[in-house]
């Protein structure tokens, strides 16, 4: 079974996630148990966006409009990066495409 | 400094063991045979100073562990210190004792994860295994807690020849009490678990059927559980890269201040260990001798020098070369390329195949050798 996101899902860092700048290395790294990600500029750039009140939409269109590119190259890349981090546990969301419990 | 010094990478974890006491008595335990008294604990102000060292120096990840790191009347402020610093805290815990009465104030000073051991499904066998009635209930209750504070929680499970079979029940557990991630680990034999190596070794037949439930539990849970499978050293074709390798990401401080590369490096003999109570953090990463010893791959002899794995599993264990071949430079019998790699998958099928032994359960003062059952409490 897999669950993943959709353009009106609406993503947040949950309690024990958090993206924390990294001023020995220089880089910024998102923190979850057991696990540190390098953040490159783009991932860094989704992530302030996930709030829980943006849709995987709107962050898209803010990144669209704000990179010059388009937006539906750009959702794409979100939904397969979030799903990434949804499917190790380290990100919430509501209005999943599927939800159902194993 | 010289230029060797300051090619040496941060390390991004400090596991800090801030107490042996501990309630339980389990017969795997990491900790060494030779526990270190209460009298002997760092105090509150130098573990403040050990964690300000350890973000300055890069650390990302506390570990606060022990023994039962809840036993500690600071615990609290130690979070809170950690979380002010920036340092991203992990609570590795029993669950039993004074955990559960403390959780709320760990989780309102900034606690960011939990990592809560269980050792079996069940409360009897669990019971059984870490010597104390009740243990599983309370860990049971402790949990339940964790998940109302809105905390992740890891459920980690150290997997034997008393547990194995029933790991089915374990995942279920773990999926039931809403933890987002669980570590099957596979005993590492050192510390007492090397001693209750016979009483402990599960069967060939029971790892692969291990392996196969993980892979087929992985795929029914994917996007609910994550699980984390560490794999046991003596059926392994190759060994695992000891703390992502000697003084690369990881520090251990033990409760008297000694800083080592791994948790059973004091099995070594001769290295020499600086204490944070005499040198930095920083200084003992850089510049102490046990954390030199084994560091990157000039100390390695053949197979390990010329290997194209040797920056990946660095050589394997050192304390597990060491135990096994009498000598800590030898490549980690785990690896097949190691001359000792036939003997120890014998010696792992031998144990394993034989009669039930009655292990000897960890506590202070328990001399392994002498007697068949800790009788010591510890305390807490």
């Amino acid at each position: 079974m897999t669950i993943g996101l959709s353009p009106g899902s609406i993503p947040h860092l949950p309690r024990g996630v958090r993206v924390h700048h990294d001023r020995i290395r220089k880089a910024h790294v998102l923190l979850a148990p057991e696990r540190a990600f390098d953040l490159d500029t783009h991932a860094l750039e989704v992530l302030r966006l996930v709030d829980g009140r943006r849709s995987i939409h709107e962050i898209a269109s803010d990144l669209a409009a704000r990179f010059d590119a388009d937006r539906a190259v750009i959702e794409a890349d979100v939904i397969e990066m979030l799903n990434g981090l949804l499917n190790r546990r380290i990100l919430g969301a509501t209005n999943l495409e599927s939800d159902q419990k194993p | 400094m010289s230029d060797a010094l300051n090619d040496i990478p941060a390390p991004i974890g400090l596991l800090a063991e801030l107490t042996h006491r501990c309630p339980l008595h389990c017969p795997y335990c990491s900790n060494p045979l030779e526990l270190e008294r209460r009298s002997s604990e760092l105090d509150t102000a130098t573990w403040f100073r050990v964690l300000r060292e350890a973000a300055e120096l890069g650390v990302l990840h506390v570990h606060l562990s022990g023994g039962e790191p809840t036993a500690r009347t600071d615990i609290a402020e130690i979070v809170a210190y950690c979380a002010q610093a920036g340092l991203y805290t992990n609570l590795i815990t029993s669950g039993v004792g004074p955990a559960l009465e403390k959780l709320h104030g760990l989780a309102d000073a900034g606690l960011d994860h939990v990592q809560l051991s269980v050792q079996a499904a069940d409360a009897d066998t669990a019971d059984g295994i870490a010597h104390l009635k009740g243990a599983h209930a309370q860990k049971i209750a402790f949990a339940r807690h964790v998940i109302e504070l809105d905390l992740p929680l890891t459920v980690n499970a150290v997997i034997h020849r008393g547990n194995i079979d029933s790991m089915p029940g374990i995942i279920n557990l773990a999926v039931n009490l809403g933890a987002k991630r669980v570590e099957i680990a596979h005993t590492q034999y050192y510390g007492w678990a090397y001693v209750n190596r016979a009483a402990l070794m599960p069967t060939r037949a029971s790892v692969d059927r291990a392996i196969a439930l993980v892979e087929a539990e992985r795929e029914r849970l994917q996007g609910h559980m994550v699980i984390d499978h560490v794999l046991p050293d003596y059926y392994a074709t190759y060994p695992k890269a000891c703390a992502g390798g000697w003084g690369r990401r990881l520090m251990n401080v033990t409760p008297s201040g000694k800083v080592l590369p791994c948790h059973a490096a004091e099995t070594i003999p001769d290295l020499e260990f600086w204490n944070v109570r005499d040198h930095s953090l920083d200084e003992i990463w850089t510049r102490s001798p046990a954390f030199n010893a084994f560091r990157g791959t000039s100390w390695m002899r053949e197979p390990c020098q010329t290997c194209e794995r040797r920056e990946r599993d660095w050589g394997g264990c050192r304390c597990q070369a060491l135990a096994l071949t009498g000598d800590a430079k030898a490549t980690d019998p785990a690896c097949h390329l190691s001359p000792y790699h036939a003997s120890i998958r014998n010696l792992a099928v031998t144990e394993s195949s034989s009669a039930a032994v009655s292990p000897v359960y960890r506590g202070f003062g328990t001399s392994a050798s002498q007697h068949p059952v800790g009788e010591t409490t510890c305390g807490v």
